[in-house]
Formats: C-alpha cells, structure tokens, sequence
C-alpha cells in the first residue's frame, strides 16, 4: 500500500481515529490497535481534578506510539482556537494541530471566515494545521493561500453518522486539488461510507463516534481498518466506468445454442 | 481581598498572589496531571509563570488532556 504523506511523514495507515466516547479506556486502546491507525486525535479541557478519566486516557495514548493530533474543538473564536493550539503545543510537544473554529451549534459547521484567520496565526506561529472544513471548494483553496497543507472536509456534520452527503462538492475538491491530501474528517458512520470515500480518492478518513460507540469497537475498529485499505487499493487499480447498458462479462464468441435460436427465428 | 476565577470557580486572596504559587498548589494536589494555562484566555507558557502576578477579577483556565475526536 503506497504510504500517506502529511506534513513530510510517512503512514501506512490511512485511518486516523479519535480516542473519545469510548466505553473505557481498554476498549480504546483495543480499537486502535485493531485499526492498524498511526495518528490519534484527542483535546484539551477544564477538568475536574477529581475526574480521573481524562488522566487515564492520556495515560493510555502515551503508550500507543500514535502520533498525536490535539484538536481545538469546541472553540469558536479565532482567539480561542489559538490559544487552545498554543496549550496543546505545550503539553503534547507537537506543531500539530486539528483546528475547528465552530460556527453553529446545532450542526457544529465550521466557520469558514473564523478558520482562515486562525490557520494564518497558526501557520505564522509555526504549526502543522490540518483544518476541518466544509467541503466547499473557495474556502479550502483560501486554507491552502494561508499555508495549510492538509485539508479535512467533512462527509456530513460530526457525529450523525450520515457518511458522504455533498458528493458533488467532495468529488469537485479531488479533482481541483489533486495533489493536496484530503482527509474526510467527520460524519463517517459506516465502513462502506469509508470505503467510499477512499474510492472517490480521498486520501484518509477520520472518524471516531463510528467506532467509539459500536457494541464491539475493537470490532468495529478493525472493520474500518479494511474498508479503508479496500477503498485506497480500489482507487489505485482504477475503477471502471458506469455504463447505462449492459455489457456481457462472459464472451459471447462460442455461446451454444445461440445458432440453433437464431435458426428458429 | 483579590478574587480570582480558576475553571470557573472562585476563590479569594487576601493580596495578589503569582501565577507559579497557584501552580505549585495545583502540582501538589495533581502530581501526574499534564496541563497548560491561560490567563484572561491568552496562554501562558511555562517559562513565564514567574513572571505572571495575578489580580483582582483575573480568571484562570487550566486544562489537561482528554479524549476527543
């Protein structure tokens, strides 16, 4: 399998997952490693010192040798964003950066002016932004202006599980920026959606409700991993043309009987 | 009395108090915690807590790592 490259590094996995929602943190570690993912997501929050969850799951993705993709969710300003970068920076020791800039609550739609202006700051202060983005072709060629060199359009909003939903738009960004690597980040609720998605030629998917929240997510975890590899091997052998009518598979030079029927006519 | 917002709760000082006292508090009660702090939303980097004198009505955010998505 030919090898993601982000930001100058090699993966041979194209699955990044998200460590949230999990039932415990043993199940998280087991769905990682049933993905065969390298790059995990996680975040920042005010805790209570009490809760020992959050210290837990740190505890665990330490040990995974994932690299790590700090997000800024839930922010929704530009200062906010890159203020919340700046402390994962800090306590991660990685330029890397999921940015989200949320511009509704209700669907959790990222604000496309809000993302531009933070992935400048951020690319000025030095990070790698990999921003999650509407699949809208305008703003992502504004992202890359700025100096993003990744992109994660969404399937559809986070959480719903609703897979790709704008085809057009998704098929519009592979087309238009062929040599950007574009991650489907968001709303992946199947493996065949994830397959899809890699058929189409994106070039990774993350998700993380999808696995997370499955009655067996190392289970379902593994099955990600598949679809995905099924969808990149799909893409790199080239898929066939639809056609409207049908075409016989099996040769038609040889059929028996077809002279005998032809005789009767 | 300076009263100051830390992750939304408040607590008061008989006189302004150091960003790097309030951190030594917060290690001695969570000595495995991994954590970053802003003050009034602008981030704070570790070398310059001494240098950080907290007042009247500051409010203090201090997060460490979870899981997300």
């Amino acid at each position: 399998m030919d090898p993601l490259k982000l930001y100058g590094e090699n993966f041979s996995s194209r699955l990044l997952l998200g460590t949230a929602l999990y039932p415990s943190p043993q199940a998280m570690l087991e769905s990682i490693e049933a993905s065969r993912c390298e790059i995990v997501t996680l975040g920042l929050r005010r805790q209570n010192p009490k809760d020992r969850d959050g210290a837990q799951i740190w505890e665990a993705i330490k040990g995974t040798g994932c690299r790590l993709l700090p997000n800024t969710a839930g922010c929704k300003t530009v200062k906010e964003a890159v203020n919340l970068a700046e402390m994962s920076r800090e306590i991660f020791n990685t330029p890397w950066i999921k940015l989200e800039v949320v511009g509704d609550d209700y669907n959790l739609q990222p604000d496309p002016f809000g993302l531009v202006e933070a992935a400048q700051e951020l690319v000025k202060r030095g990070f790698k932004v990999l921003p999650y983005c509407t699949d809208d072709l305008v703003l992502c060629q504004k992202l890359l202006s700025v100096g993003c060199e990744v992109l994660m359009p969404w399937g559809s909003p986070i959480g719903t599980g609703q897979g790709l939903l704008n085809k057009y738009n998704l098929r519009t960004l592979r087309e238009r920026l062929p040599n950007i690597p574009l991650i489907v980040d968001a709303g992946i609720g199947a493996p065949s959606q994830a397959c899809e998605a890699m058929e189409m030629g994106f070039d990774a998917v993350l998700l993380n409700t999808a696995v997370a929240k499955a009655q067996q997510p190392a289970l379902m975890a593994q099955a990600f991993g598949n679809a995905i590899d099924a969808g990149r091997a799909a893409y790199s052998a080239g898929l066939m043309q639809k056609r409207q009518t049908a075409s016989p598979s099996t040769p038609v030079i040889g059929q028996p009987f077809w002279h005998q029927q032809s005789r009767q006519q | 009395m300076v009263t100051i917002s830390i992750n939304n709760e408040t607590r008061q000082f008989p006189e302004p108090v150091s960003l790097a006292e309030l951190v030594r508090e917060y290690r001695e009660h969570n000595p495995e915690l991994a954590f970053a702090i802003a003050v009034n939303g602008e981030f704070v980097p570790r070398a310059s807590y001494a240098q950080v004198q907290l007042q009247h009505g500051d409010t203090l955010d201090i997060v460490n790592p979870v899981g997300g998505g």
